[in-house]
């Protein structure tokens, strides 16, 4: 399932995975983000070989900084500690899939 | 509060209209102008005009036809749309409110050959104010546009940033409280986020996020409004005219699917009596 990503797991979570991870950044008060919300806990769901992550910009805005997120929903993939792939708005499960093959 | 929303008045959303009054909903009907079909010069292709007529006059028969059914027809520009009870679409005048939406909106404008605007999507470039507006707060951002929308999305934008400026790229400024430059915009540029638009004349203004509200709000800035899944410019629905939102449905040319009227005709038959159906499931 989804886990929640923080500044304090982010290193251990994302950069240090073994598997590839689909990082989804939101809001409380971002409705297309409610929107991506459930696509991604379905891809987390089937794809056991990526791990998922979300973090929150309100409560961790040095994470949005760090990456230069700026519009709600990104997603973003980390493979071997690199960012691969990112996109912005919301993205259909086939789209999150072609993400992560890159 | 309405049982649908439409959003756009050519064939698409008459159609839609059509199908879903007689199936007894109550509906809202917005549109700006007559859009491509009132454009077209003669239509002579689609089935029953043994004597062609011109766009202008079909558009003008396909809206008659849904007043006369009762459906309140807005001559609004929208722009805005959320959630609140139902889905909020905002329009120069008000704020309607709906429990299905159809967005029969057109086909998109081509973007702007502008260069770095692709490139700082999400770095800094944005299409949609209350969506980012929250990223900019205390700083510089510039908006895009010179009409009704851009002056929404920059309102939108004031409590929010430190300065908010109105790039007009060549066109007439509107009468606003907002610091307008007139003069054609040449490139966006930056290292790894935006940092400056270099005008025409050489001028150089930094700042920290462009928001891009060029003409009204077409298909696709509307789509980040509100969440859509897009596919290139066009809104991504099934065959039943459903978009990743439940509730939510599109039909005519902004699904990408053949441009002509008979396509829209159907698709917004089929996007209206889902409407209903979905309707009825919620209640």
């Amino acid at each position: 399932m989804s886990l929640q990503i923080t500044t304090q797991n982010f290193d251990n979570e994302v950069l240090k995975s073994d598997r590839p991870v689909l990082v989804d950044f939101w809001a409380t008060w971002c409705g297309p983000c409610r929107m991506q919300s459930p696509i991604v806990d379905e891809l987390a769901k089937s794809r056991t070989d990526v791990k998922v992550g979300k973090i929150n910009v309100d409560e961790e805005p040095a994470l949005a900084e760090k990456f230069n997120v700026n519009s709600i929903p990104t997603l973003m993939v980390f493979k071997d500690g690199k960012n691969t792939a990112t996109a912005i708005g919301v993205q259909s499960q086939a789209a999150l899939e072609a993400l992560l093959s890159k | 509060m309405y049982d649908l929303i439409i959003i756009g008045n050519g064939p698409a959303g008459c159609s839609a209209a059509i199908y879903a009054r007689r199936s007894g909903m109550k509906v809202l009907m917005t549109g700006k102008d007559g859009g491509s079909l009132a454009r077209a010069h003669l239509i002579e292709n689609y089935y029953g005009l043994a004597e062609p007529v011109s766009g202008a006059v079909l558009a003008h028969q396909g809206l008659q036809q849904v007043l006369k059914l009762g459906v309140d027809f807005k001559e609004e520009e929208v722009t805005g749309l959320g959630f609140s009870t139902g889905f909020e679409v905002t329009t120069t005048a008000d704020v309607y409110s709906g429990t299905t939406l159809i967005l029969a909106t057109g086909a998109a404008k081509a973007t702007l050959p502008l260069p770095g605007l692709e490139q700082f999507e999400g770095k800094g470039v944005s299409y949609c104010a209350v969506c980012d507006g929250f990223f900019f707060r205390k700083k510089k951002v510039a908006v895009l546009g010179s009409g009704a929308y851009a002056l929404h999305e920059a309102q939108v934008l004031q409590p929010l940033a430190a300065e908010v400026v109105l790039l007009t790229n060549g066109e007439a400024a509107p009468s606003s409280d907002f610091t307008s430059y007139t003069t054609k915009v040449s490139a966006l540029e930056g290292d790894n986020k935006l940092r400056q638009v270099l005008l025409a004349d050489g001028t150089r203004l930094e700042i920290d996020g462009l928001f891009v509200a060029l003409g009204t709000a077409d298909t696709n800035a509307l789509a980040r409004k509100l969440g859509l899944v897009t596919k290139g410019r066009f809104l991504e629905v099934t065959a039943q005219m459903q978009t990743n939102i439940p509730g939510v449905f599109a039909a005519g040319d902004c699904t990408g699917a053949l441009p002509q009227i008979v396509t829209a005709v159907y698709q917004g038959a089929i996007a209206g009596l889902q409407a209903f159906s979905f309707m009825k499931q919620q209640a």
